[in-house]
């Protein structure tokens, strides 16, 4: 037996995979979506949004630092992930201030299409209302707090892929927020709009300027397509 | 509901088929004398102060959600004050005939709902008709042909403006400097196949109109009548434009207030007062002051300060109807359902040439130059004449806007219109129906009132009337909605 492919299933369906992969990347690489939000591919896994939970033998765990392992049972798309899932995406509809209908990334919006496809079409759950902060300063860009779902991909991008380390977080629990490295604000950093991790922001919080709406309405990313789909392509091709 | 008049306050609450949350009181003395009327708005929304520190690309999108009934208007006109911020001070001719589509798309659809959906069941059946019978559903039963056709011509604009905006209702077509899309020839031929049936459904809702109109010319001319000011945006050559132009206003009687005034220097001829009383504010000509300088806005405004139309039917119906006072501005109410109606027919004439202009599948959309901190702009949205003002810091974020919406124009014109219509029919009544309190919404509804838009409010938008005795104290309300 060869070392260097272990299989498992997920959802019933039997995944060959190199045995360094975690759970989310054999799953990209099969066609099986799982939802996500702080995972990116080209950065390494942060495990904070949790949305991307599956059970694996009976036991949840984070699909995007989980390795994959000879013979597991992995759960994915049943109802009791899928109502955790949206109640993580519910709270940070609530936590924030998301204005959908006017905002300048709907449709391309990665927490808005994760509502979508996961049935979210409004909160239950009271608002919070809370007052975020909106960092304008920059001549490029913008940092709108309101929006941030805190999923750090800005934070690792930055270190990663710019190596540059502008962002990261400030405080814990309900108060943490998204910071960066000076006093004065994004005008104060040696940010670029052509930076990696102004490409990685999930919502409208991290924003080059003076770009908005050029998108018209149906050919937005997730118009026409609900997310996830570009990866279950892939399934549907092969 | 009925009540006994002498010394009373009557409230009409809410004010019915008309757009928002308005009402009305009329004080009477203990003669039964209108003593005091007035048209409440009791809804408030603030979009001037939760839009300050947006950022301007952000305004078309964000104002226009304080409509729902003619949201292209808002989008469109902060568009335009946002083209003087990033410097565009003239479009492709891809952009401006794509928002110009947009905006008669819109024109259309706005007139035809008010005309069939909101005040044909006064026309038809009568103002004083059952309750039951007096709505659009009535107007449904009693001619399903005419009500098919009404519902039809307004999904023909609210086609148009998702060929252009994106969207029926709050779409994003207009970006400061442009446009987000042109009309593709698949889009362009669908609504070639039917701009014929809309054009002929449109002069036949305006001879429908000029029919009722007509057989009680006297009255209809009389009903709700009171001389005004009129101000509109017109052509250079004085045509009349719904989407661009400068300022003219003109007295009752013809006379030239102002003419060919820039969006940029609107505060210089227009000012607006704040009473207590109503949450829409009170605009006025500068130059003549509270009192005389309120003045009328919207169709028969437009129609009364135009010097033509520069599409052939509906000049014709122009000159037909200027001809009712020998060409100095109409001062009646009722007459602004036909001037409303000629602007549906020219709505779809525009509609029709545009449509065969090969500008709208440019691929050119958007144009940029040096950047101003400050962007005015104004456009005539089917209830009249909207100002959009917004002023911004070096981060790009909104620190000023103020808004003057149509209805907010039209605000002292209804309260008059009101107080004609109370001393005209309610004065001394011993008894007061409701078909007679309809009387008075028939003449706020000439003036089609978007009420939400007017205070940029939040709530919905019912109508209340109230009627208050010499002493103040309440003596009868009607509250609806």
């Amino acid at each position: 037996m060869s070392t260097n492919v272990v299989t498992f299933t997920i959802d019933g369906v039997e995944i060959k995979s190199a045995p360094d992969k975690t759970i989310i990347q054999a799953a990209d690489d099969a066609g099986i979506y799982i939802p996500r939000l702080c995972y990116l591919k080209d950065l390494p896994p942060g495990g904070h949004c949790r949305v991307c939970t599956v059970k694996v033998n009976g036991r949840p765990v984070n699909s995007c630092t989980y390795p994959v392992a000879e013979g597991i049972v992995v759960e994915n798309d049943i109802e009791e992930l899928n109502s955790f899932r949206r109640n993580i995406i519910e709270m940070l509809f609530v936590e924030g201030n998301h204005f959908c209908p006017s905002c300048e990334v709907a449709g391309k919006c990665e927490l808005q299409a994760l509502a979508y496809r996961l049935g979210l079409l409004t909160p239950q759950m009271p608002y919070l209302y809370a007052q975020k902060e909106l960092d304008a300063t920059h001549p490029d860009v913008y940092l709108d707090r309101n929006r941030c779902v805190l999923c750090g991909r800005c934070v690792r991008a930055s270190i990663h892929l710019d190596k540059k380390n502008v962002f990261g977080f400030e405080n814990r629990g309900i108060n943490m927020k998204i910071s960066v490295n000076s006093n004065d604000g994004l005008q104060d950093t040696n940010l670029s709009k052509e930076d990696k991790a102004m490409s990685v922001c999930p919502t409208g919080c991290l924003v080059v300027k003076r770009q908005g709406y050029l998108t018209p309405v149906g050919k937005r990313l997730y118009d026409k397509k609900p997310i996830g789909s570009e990866i279950e392509t892939k399934k549907v091709k092969s | 509901m009925s009540t006994k008049t002498a010394g009373r306050k009557i409230v009409i609450n809410p004010v019915t088929r008309v757009e928002g949350h308005g009402k009305v009181t009329i004080l009477l003395d203990e003669k039964g004398n209108v003593q005091q009327s007035r048209f409440h708005i009791i809804e408030f929304r603030g979009f001037e102060r939760f839009v300050q520190g947006r950022f301007y690309w952000e305004a078309p999108t964000i104002v226009q959600r304080l409509c729902g009934i003619c949201p292209v208007s808002h989008h469109l006109c902060a568009a335009k004050a946002t083209d003087m911020i990033v410097g565009a001070k003239t479009l492709t001719p891809t952009a401006e005939k794509m928002r110009r589509l947009m905006h008669y798309g819109q024109t259309l659809q706005s007139h035809a709902l008010h005309f069939f959906h909101l005040c044909s069941p006064d026309l038809l059946f009568g103002f004083d008709a059952p309750v039951e019978q007096r709505n659009v559903i009535g107007v449904i039963k009693a001619d399903p042909e005419t009500a098919k056709k009404a519902v039809l011509l307004r999904k023909y604009g609210q086609e148009i403006i998702k060929a252009t905006a994106g969207k029926k209702v709050h779409g994003t077509g207009a970006i400061p400097g442009g446009i987000n899309k042109n009309l593709s020839k698949e889009e362009r031929d669908v609504f070639l196949k039917d701009i014929d049936t809309i054009l002929q459904w449109s002069v036949e809702a305006l001879e429908l109109c000029k029919k009722i109109v007509k057989e009680k010319l006297d009255f209809f001319l009389k009903f709700g009548a009171f001389d005004s000011n009129h101000l509109s945006i017109v052509r250079k050559d004085g045509c009349l434009d719904l989407y661009d132009g400068l300022l003219r206003a003109k007295t009752a009687d013809g006379k030239i207030i102002f003419d060919m005034v820039k969006p940029e220097d609107y505060l210089d001829y227009i000012a607006e007062e704040v009473r207590p009383w109503s949450y829409m504010k009170f605009p006025f000509i500068r130059s003549l002051g509270k009192e005389k300088g309120w003045y009328r806005v919207g169709p028969l405004a437009r129609i009364n300060n135009c010097d033509f139309i520069d599409t052939p039917l509906a000049e014709k119906e122009r000159q037909e109807l200027m001809s009712l006072s020998g060409g100095k501005p109409i001062n009646a109410s009722m007459v602004y359902h036909w001037t409303r109606l000629i602007e549906m027919l020219h709505s779809a004439e525009k509609i029709k040439i545009l449509l065969n202009d090969p500008d709208l599948q440019g691929t050119n959309l958007i144009t940029q130059g040096t950047k101003q901190k400050r962007g005015v702009a104004w456009i005539e949205a089917p209830r009249g004449t909207l100002f959009h003002h917004y002023e911004i810091n070096d981060n790009d974020q909104i620190v000023l806007a103020n808004l003057i919406v149509s209805t907010t124009n039209n605000n002292e014109p209804m309260n008059q219109v009101v107080n004609v219509l109370a001393k005209d029919y309610l004065q001394g009544k011993s008894e007061i129906t409701e078909g007679l309190l309809n009387t008075i919404e028939v003449g706020i509804r000439a003036y089609d009132p978007c009420l939400s838009c007017a205070t940029h409010a939040l709530g919905q938008m019912p109508l209340q009337v109230q009627i208050v005795d010499h002493k103040g104290e309440l003596v009868h309300e009607l509250i609806r909605g």
